[in-house]
């Protein structure tokens, strides 16, 4: 009974098929039917498929269907298979359920856009290939996707075509993606050099033996592919797409720039844990980025005043958690931080679109406050899922984020230095996100009349998402809860079968038996302590006594300058990568293009001008002077042969 | 009996006047009449081996060469009426328009 999983990624590609291939023909409730329902019919396929998993045993949890050999050449045999285990499983749900409330809440969204039918059909093919990137047996069935969701990206960021910005923003995207691919592409190329397969299983069966561990190749091989999750997922030094991704409509910046796409590199280095597994180096490489990517990205996002930026940065940080938990090899702990962020930062962003649709399309939290009475739907979930992103105890971001923290100062690859980075990062956290609540929900009413006349709360299409996201976002941590608190981690007991390592060796210093509970309990009560610190302190600053944030900007005019401006990342990559690139190409063109290329051509046409100059004059066009030239050619001819 | 070599030097005479005649002649019809010439002094020739060989294939050849020239003649006097209805003129050297 396995032959329904290639359903879960056909029925949004149907859904694209209707809706791209009927773009205009069809009335805007249709497309909406077409759009949600084809996303909910794969819910329910991975539901059934998540549940045919639950009554399996642990170690036998693994539902395959292969659909045809897809390229068979020579050694090379990859075949067109679909794979649902564990770690998938998450992901289905993850990217079919939000991605569903995300297609219910963009009906209402996008319901005064002309281009509706074109968003929907886009909506649906993310969907189709980002499903095809988690359920694919093989590397290359997975780049398939990979690039898929790339190219949706690219066309949803460049939703709105007509604003330059839009289109810069999608092409960034699209090529800082395809750096990230080149990595991925050559570390598929070094694996299938030495195992002589692509195939996930086969793979993760043969590397023991056909790579040393630790040895130079596989870690390189590693690296290689986490270039290419650091593409995707917007880590250092490939991040600078993501913040201006935010150039496309809300629901896609909380569907793929929140929720799913951007967190495929996190599923991708846990499908292939056991490779990273075989090498250390490659792990400290992604725990140190991972850490300084949310390190960075948080104190940037504590000066931004543009509320989707804001939550762009604090996605970038989130992610670096995730990719801290994998380089500690507490692999199941960033997934599980995948679900829970999925959860409350896709709800953040609807709310923050829910904020932005009441607003005239105003983005500038400058222009806000005091929206908590105007839209108290929004401002609940939006609340709610604040907390659970700070890690307010008992929010499910609270166990997630606790998880990794936990991990990455007590696995054997962990060190106190990245409990320490992890602990600042949230309060950071805590507090650009109350800066924001403050900001938007409360305080005095900065909008103009104008504005203020047409707040609304929305429609209900979009609240609904809102509310169930906002249990989700609640409840959702629950599964995944730590030992100390003498319950089961049913998350990491399901995910065990899959990730390799899934429970990192520990230092002694941090052994779960004896004192290890009580440093663990003692580092959770540190990081909840400075989180709730974080928080007055954004209360302070930005409802209470604003006057206080004010002087200490102007104390702090340089930093504050610095990180508005991003660290002037984007200026410095400007002028160190864009810009001798294009020297180099104008290079290219003027000499090598115009001067050799072309030169020989013309040069050569010119030769052959000349010589036929010379030759042209034999054509008088005289019938008399040619037969003359014939007859005597045809003497010369004959007199030769008789002669001879 | 005439020698053969007395209907063969007729031929050479009559081809070579015809050789020199398209050489020379300005008159398109003038010319096709030397090319016809031509033709014949290559029919005699056939002609005459045949004869003095007693193999009938010569006679043949004539044959398809008469045709041959006629429909020639047919096709080649169209084109002089064509070229004269352009030029005005019949003048094989007013007719060079195909050169550098």
């Amino acid at each position: 009974m396995s032959d329904y999983l290639i359903l879960i990624p056909l029925f949004p590609l149907i859904g694209f098929l209707l809706n791209g291939l009927l773009i205009g023909r069809l009335s805007r409730p249709v497309v909406s039917t077409i759009a949600c329902a084809s996303v909910f019919a794969s819910f329910v396929t991975a539901l059934l498929s998540f549940i045919e998993l639950t009554n399996m045993p642990a170690s036998a949890r693994l539902i395959e269907q292969t659909l045809f050999a897809w390229i068979p050449v020579g050694e090379l045999n990859i075949e067109f298979g679909l794979l649902v285990d564990p770690l998938s499983a998450i992901m289905i749900l993850v990217v079919t359920g939000v991605g569903f409330l995300i297609h219910v809440y963009s009906t209402g969204y996008m319901s005064h856009d002309k281009g509706f039918g074109r968003y929907f059909a886009y909506l649906n093919l993310f969907t189709f290939s980002m499903l095809t990137l988690v359920l694919a047996d093989n590397f290359l069935l997975m780049f398939v996707g990979w690039e898929g969701v790339g190219l949706c990206s690219y066309l949803l960021i460049g939703f709105w075509f007509e604003r330059k910005s839009a289109t810069d923003a999608g092409k960034k995207a699209f090529i800082v993606n395809r750096i990230g691919d080149f990595g991925f592409l050559i570390g598929m190329f070094i694996i299938f050099w030495q195992v002589q397969s692509l195939d996930f299983a086969e793979v993760m069966a043969r590397a023991p033996h056909a790579f040393i561990a630790g040895g130079t190749l596989v870690t390189t091989a590693c690296l290689l592919l986490f270039v290419g999750a650091t593409g995707k997922s917007a880590q250092i030094p490939l991040f600078v797409w993501l913040p201006d991704a935010m150039e496309g409509p809300t629901p896609v910046s909380a569907l793929i720039h929140a929720a799913t796409m951007v967190t495929a590199g996190v599923y991708m280095i846990a499908r292939t844990s056991t490779l990273f597994m075989m090498a250390p180096d490659a792990l400290m490489v992604i725990a140190i980025i991972g850490a300084a990517t949310a390190f960075f990205a948080a104190t940037i996002g504590l000066a931004q005043n543009d509320i989707k930026r804001v939550l762009a940065y604090s996605t970038v940080s989130q992610l670096g958690y995730m990719f801290l938990a994998c380089g500690v090899a507490a692999f199941s702990a960033g997934v599980f931080h995948l679900m829970t962020h999925a959860f409350f930062k896709a709800l953040l962003f609807l709310g923050s679109g829910s904020v932005i649709h009441a607003m005239s399309d105003e983005q500038d939290m400058t222009k806000m406050g005091g929206l908590k009475k105007y839209l108290p739907i929004t401002y609940w979930t939006f609340l709610l899922a604040t907390l659970a992103i700070s890690g307010i105890p008992f929010f499910s971001g609270f166990f997630s984020k606790d998880e990794i923290l936990w991990k990455s100062y007590s696995s054997l690859y962990g060190h106190p230095i990245f409990w320490v980075i992890g602990v600042v990062t949230a309060g950071m956290t805590a507090f650009y996100m109350f800066r924001l609540v403050y900001m938007t929900f409360h305080g005095k009413e900065r909008m103009d009349d104008k504005t203020r006349k047409k707040i609304h709360e929305s429609p209900r299409s979009m609240t609904v998402p809102l509310m169930i996201l906002a249990v989700l976002s609640v409840v959702g941590g629950y599964v995944g809860m730590p030992h100390i608190f003498g319950v089961t981690n049913y998350f990491e007991e399901w995910l065990s079968p899959v990730l390799a390592g899934h429970e990192p060796p520990t230092h002694a210093l941090a052994s779960t038996s004896g004192g290890g509970a009580g440093t663990e309990m003692l580092l959770m009560a540190l990081s909840v302590l400075l989180v709730l610190i974080a928080i007055y302190t954004a209360r302070l600053f930005y409802n209470k006594k604003p006057e206080l944030a004010t002087a200490l900007r102007g104390k702090l005019t340089g930093v504050h300058k610095t990180l508005q401006n991003k660290y002037y990342i984007d200026e410095i990559y400007t002028a160190v990568v864009v810009h001798p690139l294009i020297i180099v190409s104008i290079g290219l063109w003027k000499v090598v293009d115009v001067i050799f290329i072309d030169g020989f051509i013309n040069t050569l046409a010119l030769l052959y001008d000349g010589i036929s100059q010379l030759f042209r004059h034999a054509q008088t066009g005289r019938v008399r002077s040619y037969v003359t030239v014939f007859v005597i050619g045809v003497v010369g001819i004959l007199g030769w042969l008789v002669m001879r | 009996m005439v020698p053969i070599s007395a209907y063969l030097i007729v031929a050479v005479v009559l081809f070579g006047i015809g050789t020199m005649g398209v050489l020379i002649s300005r008159n398109i019809i003038v010319l096709f009449m030397c090319v016809e010439l031509m033709l014949n002094a290559a029919n005699l020739a056939l002609i005459a081996f045949s004869r003095s060989l007693n193999i009938m294939d010569g006679h043949a050849f004539v044959f398809l060469v008469l045709t041959v020239a006629a429909a020639e003649a047919a096709v080649g006097l169209a084109m002089v009426i064509t070229i004269y209805n352009n030029r005005e003129s019949i003048n094989i050297d007013r007719f060079n328009i195909l050169k550098w």
